[in-house]
């Protein structure tokens, strides 16, 4: 009994601890001063700037066509990648595997700054391109990671039947491979999608003037006060993410719920 | 979950073809400004009146828009810096020459922001505002005459005091405290300037930017050096505020508008440069920031309380003993080096 | 069935955007001059000179270690027992638990770190409860103790899922074997949890000192601009100064730390699974 309270307890203080600046954010986009300082009464004037504020806007658009764009050609590239790197022999697996854990080792911020010198160096000029490329390259690491277990638990007689009973082999990868490792392209996918919209440091270095997503155009504000409408965007934010779960939720049983779970433990 | 990949990359597509359409191609123009510096509004008229579209960046201190200018490959239409750096990036040639005939508002312009020394013919720069460097405090929290730098390393107000996180405008206090100029090229004076910034660190709250109108506002700290554009917009929001040009002298700065020769489209850049200065448009932008406005026909539209404000114009009595910043050529590495042992102390 | 060609535009992929890059910073640490990478083809070790014979930098890197190590000990000691909370739920239980710790990091990262400062200013929540409540105000904001925060809080879910995910995986029956065999509890616990969790303890210290220690954005907007960590010095290079080689330097120098902690780490890993192998 004592054991379970004091389990409950440190629950609710661990999310107490999560959660608190989150309900500032939602408390503070309902705030009518501009100034963090001070509470002058409920507005919801943010919501209103927020369709306004084209800077806001601009930054979320590009956010989003970035995340979308990196997604799924780090799929693509990763699944490619994943299936040949499967097939390869023992020493050329493990050195390109080890190359490929360079960009999730380092920290952010060597990536971000050798990527930055490349571009530099080849003279390419820094944004949107150069910002896509680089969240393409430190996503696809992570969708290779996720695929590649999948592909381990794979039966292996399920292909040689295919292929005994006639399929051929790009047959047998589209009809048997792809679906198997489904739910391992699906996180990878996920993960793409989550880090290049979260990505800070690497979106910083790698931008140019023609392009800047949420965290540059926070980061910008975090010096000159942020923009209440940055708030109500990231309440607005945090309830659709908390709509679409309990949808999940209440949709899926076990299954999905199974598979979230993988997205964190890989 | 088959069919909500399929959903997935119907969404992703849909998505897409809304943002393509979205974006148009319009002719576009990369400004590079300092943080909270333009009333938005303003960016927007410009795009509609002109059918372009305004990329709007930000930048903290001078030190970063001149290395993004310099090396970061990123090419800027119009930029914002100040004096010192003006004559840097002339000396560097970094800057177009600007066309006088394009800038036709530039007759709006009071002389006294003409010809200064860092652009003696404005051949590069288009003045944009001016002010000084001072203290902002909170007249509820220090009960001390607020008239001198030394009250910044007054023991009384540890952990309420705020300094600019910009080598250039911290170093010149020190040095302006200790009765130097705040250009000086000269080693021992420098060293000295340093060691007060070391003794004066644990009394530090935090160095900090622009966020300092948050602080300021929220009453968290009683004293702050701040430039007097921010001071007139923190004073707006709390009455308890007020601000001071410190008797040892101070700084008084000039951002203009310039063309980096990474400039793509110099014809739009002429124009938003001549658009900022119509006397309309300047004074909303005056308005909106509170800093102060070298446009004197932008003047005659303010509101009375602005124009009458000391703070953001002060009189010729004031500003008498103000000094210019220069550009400190090769010492920029000295500068660099005595900001980083004060901010690698503990 | 095996096609390893498939791997092959991934791999030239790598070379351009992962093996080349690196080469050019290495390549800029170990040259001096105004241009980038083969600036000017004179091979110099003054980069990192310049970095060990100047105590400031060195002090610096000190710095971001220590911080970094102590936020890796808090969440470890905070994340532990949450992790074991969350194992020892039912399934669905356990799924809207990890739900609930990964959420947080869905919202952007800086906007969260930054609304400490709401929390945390001498005017800020915290503050005005403990005032009401007649104490003096703490100083809780620009200080190091405010950055270890934000990197605690950042960084705790990271330690808290692999940990979780380790402890799920430990066969039932083992623990049962144990008990069945008259260990107590504290027993079970050391004997055999604990150094069954060992793998996912060791991917919880990788995944929070490795961001703590690189970290620039925290120091930042937590430390209010004195706190200078190593990531804050290659910023500074690359944005403020403009000094690419210096900074190349240093983003050397934090990588080779870097790669050898966790080599050191990973010694007390016993069983892993292929790829990095290296490290």
């Amino acid at each position: 009994m004592v054991d379970r309270i004091i389990k409950r307890l440190y629950t609710f203080f661990i999310v107490l601890f999560l959660y608190a600046p989150i309900l500032v954010l939602i408390v503070y986009s309902f705030n009518d001063s501009k100034y963090r300082g001070s509470w002058n009464g409920f507005t919801l004037k943010w919501y209103l700037e927020l369709l306004r504020n084209f800077e806001v806007r601009q930054a979320l658009e590009y956010t989003l066509i970035i995340a979308i764009l990196s997604a799924i050609i780090s799929t693509i590239i990763g699944t490619i990648a994943a299936i040949g790197i499967y097939g390869m022999p023992v020493f050329s697996k493990k050195v390109v595997l080890n190359l490929n854990y360079l960009p999730v080792l380092n920290p952010d911020i060597v990536t971000a700054v050798s990527l930055m010198t490349l571009f530099r160096f080849l003279r390419i000029e820094l944004g949107f391109t150069t910002m896509l490329l680089s969240h393409i390259t430190f996503c696809i690491p992570y969708v290779i990671l996720s695929i590649l277990p999948k592909l381990k638990q794979m039966n292996k007689h399920l292909i040689e039947a295919a292929m005994d009973l006639g399929a051929t082999p790009l047959y047998a990868l589209i009809k048997v491979v792809i679906p198997e490792i489904m739910p391992g392209i699906i996180t990878g996918a996920l993960i793409a999608f989550t880090l290049s919209i979260d990505d800070f440091v690497i979106s910083f270095f790698n931008s140019g003037p023609s392009v800047t997503n949420l965290s540059i155009t926070i980061f910008s504000m975090a010096r000159t006060g942020i923009n209440p409408a940055i708030n109500a965007l990231s309440t607005l934010m945090f309830i659709s993410i908390l709509a679409l779960l309990l949808i999940i939720n209440s949709r899926s049983s076990k299954s999905i719920n199974k598979k979230r779970g993988e997205l964190y433990e890989n | 979950m088959k069919i909500s990949v399929k959903t997935l990359t119907t969404l992703f597509f849909i998505l897409i073809m809304v943002f393509a359409t979205g974006c148009s191609n319009k002719p576009t123009l990369n400004v590079y400004n300092w943080g909270d510096y333009i009333d938005p509004d303003v960016i927007r008229d410009f795009e509609e009146e002109f059918n372009v579209k305004v990329n709007y960046n930000t930048f903290a201190t001078n030190e970063d828009m001149y290395v993004s200018i310099k090396k970061g490959g990123a090419s800027y239409d119009v930029a914002f810096p100040s004096d010192y750096m003006i004559e840097r990036m002339i000396n560097e040639g970094l800057l177009e020459k600007i066309d006088k005939e394009k800038i036709t508002n530039l007759k709006h312009i009071d002389d006294s922001f003409l010809n200064l020394e860092f652009d003696p013919n404005n051949d590069y720069s288009v003045p944009y505002m001016w002010g000084t460097v001072g203290i902002v405090y909170n007249k509820k929290m220090v009960d001390d005459v607020v008239d001198s730098w030394d009250i910044l390393w007054n023991e009384k107000y540890s952990g309420q005091i705020l300094m600019l996180d910009s080598q250039r405008d911290s170093i010149a206090v020190a040095l302006k405290k200790l009765g130097y100029s705040l250009n000086s090229r000269d080693m021992k004076e420098l060293e000295e300037a340093k060691n007060e910034l070391i003794k004066q660190k644990p009394l530090v709250y935090a160095y900090v930017g622009d966020e300092v109108k948050d602080l300021m506002v929220g009453e968290e700290a009683a004293l702050a050096v701040v430039w007097s554009g921010d001071a007139v917009a923190m004073i707006r929001e709390n009455e308890n505020l007020d601000y001071v040009i410190p008797k040892e002298g101070s700084n008084l700065w000039f951002d203009n508008m310039v063309i980096p020769k990474t400039c793509k489209n110099k014809e739009l850049a002429h124009e938003f440069i001549n658009f900022m200065q119509r006397p309309e448009i300047a004074a909303r932008n005056t308005e909106y920031i509170g800093y102060s406005t070298p446009n004197y026909k932008a003047i005659e539209l303010l509101p009375d309380y602005i124009v009458n404000s000391r703070v953001a114009y002060p009189t010729e009595e004031d500003i008498k003993d103000l000094e210019i910043f220069k550009d400190i050529k090769d010492f920029l590495k000295v500068y660099d080096e005595i900001w980083l042992e004060i901010k690698a102390q503990r | 069935m095996k096609i390893k060609w498939a791997s092959y535009p991934y791999v030239l992929w790598m070379i351009i955007f992962i093996i080349v890059p690196l080469g050019l910073v290495l390549l800029s640490s170990l040259t001096i001059g105004e241009g980038v990478g083969l600036g000017n083809l004179g091979f110099t070790l003054d980069n990192f000179r310049k970095f060990f014979e100047n105590e400031y930098y060195v002090e610096v890197l000190w710095a971001s270690v220590n911080l970094a190590l102590k936020s890796t000990v808090i969440s470890l000691l905070l994340g532990y027992p949450m992790a074991m909370i969350i194992a020892r739920e039912k399934i669905e239980k356990r799924n809207i638990m990890v739900l609930l710790i990964v959420i947080p990091m869905w919202m952007n990262f800086l906007l969260r770190t930054y609304a400490w400062l709401t929390l945390l200013g001498k005017n800020g929540f915290i503050n005005t409860i403990v005032t009401k409540l007649g104490f003096e105000p703490l100083d809780l904001i620009y200080n190091d103790r405010a950055v270890l925060l934000g990197m605690v809080y950042n960084f705790l879910p990271f330690m808290i899922l692999p940990i979780y995910s380790v402890l799920t995986k430990i066969d039932n029956s083992l623990i049962e074997a144990a008990e069945d065999l008259g260990a107590n509890k504290f027993n079970v616990f050391t004997k055999v949890i604990f150094p069954l969790s060992i793998p996912g303890i060791i991917t919880g210290i990788t995944m929070v000192f490795m961001p703590a220690v690189s970290t620039f954005v925290i120091s930042k907007l937590l430390g209010g601009g004195q706190y200078m960590l190593i990531g804050n010095l290659i910023e500074r290079q690359f944005i403020e100064i403009g000094d690419w080689h210096f900074g190349s330097a240093v983003s050397i120098i934090m990588m080779v730390f870097i790669l050898i902690t966790m080599a050191i780490t990973n010694k007390f890993d016993v069983d892993k699974e292929g790829g990095g192998g290296l490290w």
